[in-house]
């Protein structure tokens, strides 16, 4: 069972209370896009076994995307972040680094 | 002008807690920016309650004013006092980026009343929410789902909680708490 605290009612949520919304900070490619990027967005996503960033709505509670940083193999969460940013913040990348030497996920380290 | 119903007219059902329609009560959401501190001294000033803090809930006379979101308050008062309301938070907050609606026949309320442990548990049944009192302490509001509808909780005393849902599950909601508190069916976990 997956728990994530909602940031912004900070509340431990439990898995069946969010809405799942699939991977992280996506750059969107739409018209007047190469057909290339437009695919890399629309299609291309990351499957890792180990450090993953995804976005959550807390459906049944405040309503708000939030943005997760969990490990898929251990259900381990790194921690949770405002949905108003377009790159994990530093304290969770330094709580992924403590736990996880040297991981990398598409461009982020 | 018709005569304004709840959605089960006040059923009751007796278990190891009580669970009872609420009957009518008022409800109105106010939406806005809690950051806009012009927004938040008018609302307290035209209801005459604080905008609560994360969760929290603020009370004064017959209204209370629960936190539901970072941008969402819902005002809980006297059924028919609720459209009074909302036109005040309309002319007072004129200028003011908001939203006030009286939501008060699209929702319905139960009382779940008991021993303290006795309510904890009927609602710890139907919903994936850590309901310790250390973490869901009297006061406090927690929106969550019961069984598979959403709903708002707090507990007014440690014996009596408040549940809130959507008035189109009101039947589904009173069967579920009835169900979970049948005698004998305690977990006796808290
Ligand atoms: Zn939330």
């Amino acid at each position: 069972m997956l728990i994530l605290k909602c940031p912004y009612c900070g509340v431990a949520c439990d898995e069946t209370e969010l809405d799942a919304g699939g991977e992280a900070h996506l750059t969107r490619h739409g018209p007047g896009s190469s057909d290339n990027a437009f695919e890399e967005y629309m299609f291309m996503r990351e499957n890792p076994r180990g450090v993953h960033f995804e976005r959550w709505r807390h459906a049944y509670g405040c309503g708000k995307w939030f943005h997760a940083a969990r490990n898929t193999s251990t259900l381990e969460v790194f921690g949770t972040y405002s949905a108003q940013v377009i790159e994990p913040p530093k304290d969770i990348r330094e709580a992924i680094s403590a736990k996880v030497p040297g991981w990398r996920w598409r461009d982020f380290a | 002008m018709s005569e304004a119903v709840s959605a089960l007219a006040g059923s009751s059902a007796h278990g190891f807690v009580d669970v009872t329609e609420a009957g009518l009560v008022g409800m109105v959401t106010i939406r806005g920016d809690y950051g806009n501190t012009e927004f938040r001294d008018k609302v307290a000033t035209l209801l005459g309650l604080n905008v609560p803090d994360q969760r929290q809930m603020t009370t004064g006379g017959t209204d209370k004013l629960l936190w539901m979101s970072p941008d969402e308050l819902l005002l809980v008062c006297p059924h028919g006092e609720a459209d009074a309301r909302v036109g005040a938070l309309s002319a007072g907050l004129s200028g003011v980026h908001h939203l006030a609606v009286n939501v008060s026949d699209a929702r319905a309320a139960f009382c779940v009343k008991g021993t303290a442990s006795g309510v904890r548990e009927a609602l710890a049944k139907l919903s994936p929410a850590d309901l310790r009192a250390s973490v869901l302490p009297v006061g406090e509001v927690r929106r969550t789902r019961l069984a598979q509808v959403p709903a708002a909780i707090w507990l007014e005393s440690e014996d009596r909680a408040m549940v809130v849902c959507f008035r189109s599950v009101a039947g589904y909601v009173f069967d579920l708490l009835t169900q979970a508190s049948k005698p004998g069916s305690e977990p006796r976990y808290f």
